[in-house]
């Protein structure tokens, strides 16, 4: 296996995502197939070969540093789950 | 109460729209006409408006009839507004009264549910986002509206666009139109299941491997990825943003020139937007196939492909060949390696893309852990269905330290290898020809248990958006009752080519005319 247990629970900590411990053992075994596929890519020589982030030649776009109108405040605070006036309510950050 | 069930908004009827609806008209022409609605197209139905035999209001009531008629066998719908349907409808006829219609004007379609939609649901088929309201619309919503076209509502999807079936819906499969125990294709199930059920005249999807083209080979309709930049992705959701792509998915190619006509061009607010001219696609439909170079990668005709799709393709080649086409052999070597190099990079991309879905600012929110760190765990553990786990997690591992050079940088690598050999065989051919899909639908279920057995569902359409060239999937025959999808690939912008080829073969062939009977 590729992959260790451990190392499952490690990603999904980076990931910031909860697994039940049967969550986490069904990821391990198919997560490591994934990966047993992706060895193939060692046969190929890519020392020299540039890399293709994006597929088209566009590079950074700039634009013009005007304002321009934008969502009302009262529609954009409409999607938030948790809310007191118009502040975001978020639960305590430090212990 | 099921998920689904809290966007279904059923039709309304016509209460309200009296003045509009000649109601003896309307049930005139829709015994004479509801047949052919399941075969109506974008052209045909411009046809009926531009010569008032059928108003927007009335064609949009129908096509609400045949939603609520096959749309519980299909699923093919999330969200139906029958009411803003209705709305924009009338505007629609008012406007084709005046004179200042255009392509689309009056003409009802679906729009994949990752595409926002202000005021109206937009749930990428996701419980993280079940309840999110778009506070605008995408350029694609917008650009069409401004057409006059008429929304229907929202299609079905794999979660986030992961998946090759959609049975990863976080609120019900969508299910084959021609067989409903067979899978759709995906990401784009709904678009492609409403298009080829008549519960829509043409909708619009998006493909980050394979998602419009595949659902449309599975579901015997036209999909059309675009090059990479070409129509704006401002406002769809994102997953992957160097593959992701929108396009048409219609009943023929006539259809699929005119809503790409609507739909593309540069676009300030993507900044991978191409800058480039826009032309009115419907003028490449010329008929005329005379020396162009068709190439045929042999890499696509390899083992695992079932032998009949095989034969229905090759059978199509010579169709190309016998209207004045010149075919050879191509060669694209590192053809399977695209597997990797995209569930490499597409997973790595959606890692990042999908840390926005917190549960502060909007979507899901769990609400039952004691500090905030917790929270956003259980919330994305309870909003999260299990294939965007799985990818998240495998583009968190890619991206991880150690192990960022084994596996994203050399994908990126490899990458670059599968762009130059399509830039290289391009210098030969106009265009290739290969099989959208190694198989015909599949059975529900069959592929559920294996990721790996359902991501080489996709294997001949990765390459297009690794290489970020155009490609369309168009019908090409059929399988034991299953239809049959034959690639065309061209260089980036090749878009004109693409549609010249494509509609030379419907040509002379009857395929896109089948429609399933549902």
């Amino acid at each position: 296996m590729p992959l260790t247990l451990e190392e499952v629970r490690h990603i999904a900590t980076l990931a910031r995502i909860r697994m039940s411990d049967t969550e986490a053992e069904s990821m391990l075994g198919q997560l490591s197939t994934i990966l047993q596929q992706f060895e193939e890519l060692k046969q190929l020589d890519t020392k020299d070969i540039p890399v293709t982030a994006h597929s088209s030649d566009v590079d950074t776009v700039m634009r013009d540093d005007k304002v321009s109108n934008s969502c009302k405040k009262e529609q954009l605070l409409s999607n938030v789950p948790d809310r007191e006036g118009d502040f975001i309510k978020v639960k305590a950050v430090l212990e | 109460m099921s998920m689904v069930d809290r966007h279904w908004i059923l039709p309304v009827g016509v209460i309200g729209f009296e003045e509009s609806l000649n109601f003896q008209h309307y049930k005139e022409i829709r015994d004479m006409v509801l047949s052919d609605i399941i075969a109506l197209t974008v052209h045909g139905a411009r046809d009926l408006l531009d010569r008032r035999e059928i108003s927007s209001v009335e064609l949009t009531q129908m096509a609400l009839d045949r939603i609520q008629d096959v749309d519980i066998k299909t699923k093919a719908f999330v969200t139906v507004t029958s009411q803003e349907a209705l709305n924009q409808a009338v505007a629609a006829d008012v406007r084709i009264a005046s004179g200042k219609g255009s392509f689309l004007t009056g003409i009802p379609m679906q729009l994949k549910d990752n595409i926002c939609t202000k005021g109206i649901p937009t749930t990428c088929s996701s419980k993280m986002l079940e309840n999110f309201i778009p506070t605008y619309d995408a350029t694609v919503t917008r650009k069409l509206y401004d057409e006059g076209a008429v929304l229907l509502g929202k299609g079905n999807m794999d979660e986030f666009a992961m998946g090759s079936s959609t049975e990863n819906s976080a609120f019900s499969p969508t299910r084959n139109p021609w067989n409903l125990d067979k899978v759709p294709g995906g990401s784009s199930g709904g678009p492609a299941a409403s298009v080829s059920a008549g519960e829509s005249i043409y909708a619009i999807g998006s493909d980050t491997g394979g998602s419009i083209r595949q659902p449309a080979s599975l579901c015997g309709v036209v999909g059309f990825k675009p090059t990479y930049g070409l129509v704006s992705r401002y406002g769809l959701v994102a997953f992957a943003s160097s593959l992701d792509q929108i396009g048409p998915l219609t009943k023929d190619v006539t259809d699929s020139a005119m809503v790409l006509s609507a739909i593309a061009g540069y676009d300030p607010l993507d900044s991978t937007s191409l800058n480039s001219p826009k032309p009115d696609y419907t003028k490449s439909l010329t008929g005329d196939i005379k020396g162009i170079r068709i190439g045929v990668p042999k890499e696509y005709f390899v083992e695992g492909i079932d032998p009949d799709v095989e034969k229905e393709i090759h059978r199509s080649i010579e169709i190309l060949e016998s209207l004045g086409a010149i075919v050879s052999e191509a060669s694209l070597p590192h053809t399977s390696y695209a597997l990797s190099v995209y569930y490499i990079i597409a997973p790595s991309e959606a890692s990042a893309n999908l840390a926005r879905y917190d549960g502060v600012k909007y979507g899901y929110a769990a609400n039952s852990e004691a500090n905030m760190w917790d929270d956003l765990e259980r919330t994305r553990q309870e909003g999260f269905g299990p294939e965007v786990k799985r990818r998240i997690l495998l583009g968190a591992y890619a991206l991880s330290a150690g192990y960022y050079d084994a596996y994203y940088l050399k994908a990126q690598k490899v990458r670059t290898l599968i762009r130059q050999e399509f830039e290289s065989e391009f210098k030969k051919f106009d265009v290739l020809i290969t099989p959208t899909s190694p198989s015909v639908a599949f059975n529900l279920g069959e592929k559920t248990t294996d990721p790996l057995k359902m991501y080489l569902n996709d294997i001949f359409t990765m390459p297009a958006n690794i290489a970020g060239i155009p490609g369309i999937s168009i019908p090409a025959g059929i399988v034991n009752g299953l239809p049959v999808g034959l690639q065309i690939l061209a260089k980036p912008l090749g878009e004109e080519i693409i549609l010249r080829v494509a509609h030379a073969f419907e040509q002379a062939t009857e395929w896109h005319k089948i429609r399933p009977e549902i």
